[in-house]
């Protein structure tokens, strides 16, 4: 019996429905609260801080001898900048900290924060790519003048022919909101001292433990065995708790400076000031077309505002370079230039978000297609038919190499589910009684599961990529597997437990998953990137194996069998082609017990495995049906289809589930969240009321379907899923309203579409229609 | 500082004699005097929901009330719903249904859904829809929780779970 492919419950629930999760603040009890003081200025030099006597305040000063913290890129093309634990001289963003307070609880720790005064001499700061980018700028960064951090460039030789023989040229201007991943548990962390060791132990709500306590180590100089780094239930992160932030160094440092627990729980208002931003992007982007809508070049100039500084470990290349490679997304393109710049601004640092710049270049190529296709006459799914890759493995202008998948099978099934003839029926109707339907489409690619190569190509001088496991099936025929993935909601332990249970012919609730504990895990890279099923469940399945092999040696010599006539199913160790059997807890057992009589198996059950992939590519197609109400600007969303293939499911209901909390965050990229900055750079939406993410109220029913390809990049045949519902949404909701708003004849390339954006389109196209 | 005072709170029919200042909230009294920590806290100013517990039957975002204002009501917290190893029909469905990713959100969902089916169980789809669309969650794009509590709301109506007040 296969546990693979079940929805099976997660194992994850009971504790977290009955209220017994363990988030960071449930562990703070008895901990003094810590408190930073936030710079109110985005740009300026720091004359002074004013503190009350006696009282526990740190500022920089205190903190000589701690580093900053310095990513880097072995590009030449990148120019490194340090981020200090608190602000020294300069203030380089609005809610950076300055100070830290120290009191017995937090109401205390806020009190004394507000007595706490910084003179700040403000400058005039860099908000947006227009100020930072200007002839004669001030710099950010006084050792990066022109504020670009990196920039790559790319330029295949016969890309200006394209242009010269195109039929069509398709122009297009895009801007992205810049968005918060925005967790419903914001950051956190409780440092626990220990007296007798002198060792910290850091909970914290994190998505990769092992790099945080490797960056805080570095930072602070001090041996990574007195760190132990534990990231405990942790409520959301979507990219946004991979980075090390100055707040934890700050708690590890105070907790061997004072000798005791110390708490750290960021709020609401901090989260949006202090914490990471991402999407802040504008994209020029030209496309030369044939005749028959065949693609043949591309031409981007791409942006990315990456904030003050850049984020550990992946930097401030993350979006521009990702952006870079990965810009012609499911399309054919033979000729492909690109120039791709990561801009220092000062606002909130740019850090990964799900999807990182993969729904703005879906956006733009699937915004593009649609151009397209009406300025040749063509239909919007005929056009994308013709460009979209179906031989594999497909290799993309910028070297990627494309398993197999189903790009045109996928975008036929969204569009049969979604009846795009019957809807084009109701929409005739519909408009006739003065009512704006619109359909829209997004095809696009995901790539997930890439190890080493991937991040060492992009020059990180930290490497991430692989995992390791170490699986244990104890004397009881229990199962341990330590993983260094990290997960924070996605159900992953469940899913690895059903890979495993079948490894081993056992059920997944004797299947413990231990992550997230630098002492209790093997060095591991944590949970982002849609990897962890692609890598920690390739490597547990490799562990896992190879635990499998030695019981199977074990109970063949238990039952005077061949071990290749062994199979491990439904509790048993049974030998094929006999009524012989033998519980799997008892030849376990035996390999600890009596191992003297398993020379070739060795004595316990224990193996650890790695895995490394190269990477593979899911694929979906998006279909959605808007209404638009032409009056208020207002966007209603009727229908939301995901045609999706991300290989083999493991567990069906976790993948949608997934695919519907990637959704609602693409939705919300598309029609509500972004974070405004004034020209000083004061962040205007500090709470979830400015914020807009979406509620129930706002969110169509996903109706999802299944294509299952099966690949030879993953052993697992799983591909990743966690972001491609951030990924596709934005295009698909964006093609829709335009869509809807053709007897206006309107484009719209800027997110969030909000109803004062839509409604200002409609005045211009009807001030244009009467002259 | 301000003074403390001693009350009484009453959460899930236990009392709790604690010492609280007066601009406590009812949010910080459950979790760090009372050590009931599965109210959770994402916004500290009243959007987003997960701090709702019910307060004399009442769904209320213990974030924005006092704890000296709770003195004397019954708060029933998401450490009440379950009888012992039994799960209420909504932490079942929840549990049954994908209702959770992370699971902050959920508590709030919880005690707002136990709030809305009590006084109501003849709710409507649409008007559960109007009811959960008061809290916010991240991870699930809401589609598994409203499953989930209609899917308890069917199960509460044929068999109504005893309310323990
Ligand atoms: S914490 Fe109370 S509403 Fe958000
Ligand atoms: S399950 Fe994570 S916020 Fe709702």
């Amino acid at each position: 019996m296969s546990w693979i492919g079940r929805s099976l419950p997660r194992l994850e629930d009971p504790s977290l429905l009955v209220g017994q999760g363990r988030y960071v603040a449930d562990l703070a009890r008895g901990a003094a609260a810590v408190k930073f003081v936030r710079s109110p200025i985005a740009a300026g030099r720091i004359l002074g801080i004013e503190a009350p006597e006696g009282e526990l305040v740190f500022t920089a000063a205190d903190l000589a001898g701690v580093r900053p913290i310095c990513p880097i890129l072995h590009r030449p093309d990148y120019i490194a900048v340090e981020q200090p634990v608190l602000a020294k001289d300069r203030v380089m963003f609005c809610g950076q900290a300055l100070a830290i307070v120290v009191a017995a609880d937090q109401g205390l720790a806020e009190d004394l924060a507000e007595q706490v005064f910084a003179d700040i001499e403000a400058e005039d700061a860099i908000i947006d790519f227009e100020g930072a980018l200007a002839e004669g700028a001030a710099a950010v960064h006084a050792h990066a003048p022109g504020n670009v951090l990196v920039e790559g460039k790319l330029r295949s030789p016969g890309l200006d022919a394209v242009f010269a023989d195109a039929a069509e040229i398709v122009a297009l201007d895009l801007r992205s909101g810049r968005q918060s991943a925005m967790p419903l548990e914001g950051r956190g962390g409780l440092a626990r001292y220990d007296d007798i060791s002198g060792r910290v132990t850091l909970y914290a709500s994190v998505q990769m433990p092992h790099m945080l306590r490797t960056g805080i180590a570095d930072t602070l100089m001090m041996p990574e065995s007195d760190l132990r780094v534990v990231a405990p239930d942790v409520g959301g992160g979507f990219g946004q708790k991979m980075s090390l932030f100055p707040e934890y160094v700050a708690l590890v440092w105070l907790a061997r400076h004072l000798k005791r627990d110390l708490a750290w729980i960021e709020d609401r208002r901090e989260n949006f000031l202090a914490s990471a931003h991402s999407r802040d992007q504008a994209f020029s982007v030209r496309g030369a077309f044939a005749k028959d809508g065949t693609l043949l070049g591309l031409d981007a100039d791409l942006k990315s505002n990456v904030g003050a500084f850049s984020c550990y470990p992946v930097t401030c290349g993350v979006e521009p370079l990702m952006a870079l490679a990965e810009l012609p997304g499911p399309y054919k393109v033979a000729e492909y230039g690109v120039r791709s710049r990561g801009v220092t601004t000062n606002t909130g640092m740019m850090a990964p978000y799900r999807g990182v710049s993969r729904p703005m270049l879906t956006l733009t190529m699937e915004r593009m297609m649609d151009v397209a296709a009406r300025r040749l006459g063509l239909d919007p799914l005929e056009i994308r038919r013709r460009n979209l890759i179906d031989t594999f493995p497909h290799r993309s202008p910028t070297g990627l190499v494309y398993d197999e998948g189903s790009y045109k099978e996928a975008m036929e099934r969204a569009a049969e589910a979604i009846d795009v003839a019957a809807f084009r029926e109701r929409q005739a109707k519909a408009r006739a009684q003065g009512r704006h339907l619109g359909i829209g489409f997004s095809v696009f690619s995901e790539r997930t599961g890439y190890g080493t190569p991937a991040y060492a190509a992009r020059g990180m001088g930290i490497v991430p990529g692989y995992e390791i496991v170490s699986c244990t099936m104890d004397p009881s025929g229990f199962v341990e597997a330590r993983i260094g993935s990290s997960p924070h909601g996605q159900g992953l332990k469940t899913a690895l437990a059903q890979l495993i249970a079948d490894e081993l012919g056992t059920v997944p609730e004797k299947v413990r998953i231990i992550s997230g504990d630098t002492d209790a895990t093997p060095y591991g890279w944590g949970t982002f990137a849609s990897r962890s099923m692609v890598i920690a469940g390739g490597a547990c399945k490799l562990a896992a194996g190879k635990v499998a092999v030695r019981l199977k040696i074990v109970a063949a010599v238990l039952m005077q069998a061949k071990a290749e006539d062994v199979v491990l199913e439904d509790g048993l160790a049974r030998v094929v082609g006999t009524n012989l059997s033998l519980p799997i807890p008892e030849v376990a057992r035996a390999a600890y017990h009596q191992s003297h009589r398993f020379p070739e198996a060795g004595p316990g059950l224990v193996e650890n495995a790695t895995y490394d992939p190269g990477g593979t590519f899911s694929n979906a197609c998006h279909a959605c049906i808007v209404e638009v109400d032409v009056e208020t600007g207002g966007v209603t969303i009727e229908r939301f289809v995901v045609a999706e293939d991300a290989g083999l499911l493991i567990n069906p209901m976790i993948v949608d589930g997934q695919i519907h909390g990637g959704v609602a965050q693409g939705i919300a990229n598309a029609l509500f969240e972004e974070l405004v900055y004034d020209e000083t750079g004061n962040l205007l939406t500090v709470s979830l009321a400015d914020y807009l993410p979406p509620t129930i109220a706002e969110m169509p029913t996903i109706e999802i379907e299944h294509l299952v390809t099966i690949t030879d990049a993953s052993i697992t045949k799983a591909k990743g899923v966690g972001e491609g519902g951030a990924i596709g949404a934005p295009a698909a909701v964006l093609n829709a309203i335009v869509d809807a708003l053709s007897p206006y004849g309107v484009e719209l390339f800027q997110m969030p579409a909000t109803p004062q954006r839509i409604r200002a389109l409609i005045r211009d196209a009807e001030r244009k229609a009467h002259g | 500082m301000a003074e403390k005072h001693a009350i009484t709170l009453n959460a899930n029919g236990k009392d709790y004699r604690i010492s609280v200042e007066a601009r406590r909230t009812l949010a910080d009294a459950l979790r760090d005097d009372c050590g009931l920590t599965g109210t959770h806290l994402g916004c500290e100013h009243g959007v987003c929901g997960a701090c709702t517990v019910l307060v004399d039957g009442k769904p209320v975002r213990s974030c924005l009330m006092f704890a000296v204002q709770a003195e004397g009501q019954a708060v029933r917290t998401v450490e009440g719903l379950a009888k012992g190893e039994v799960l209420h029909p909504l932490q079942k469905a929840f549990w049954e249904n994908h209702g959770l990713q992370c699971g902050f959100c959920t508590p709030g969902f919880l005690m707002l859904a136990t709030g809305a089916l009590e006084a109501e169980p003849d709710l409507s789809e649409a008007e559960l829809r109007d009811i959960l669309s008061s809290n916010l969650c991240r991870c699930t794009g809401y589609q598994n929780i409203i499953k989930s509590v209609c899917a308890a709301a069917s199960e509460m109506r044929a068999c109504p779970p005893s309310a323990d007040r």
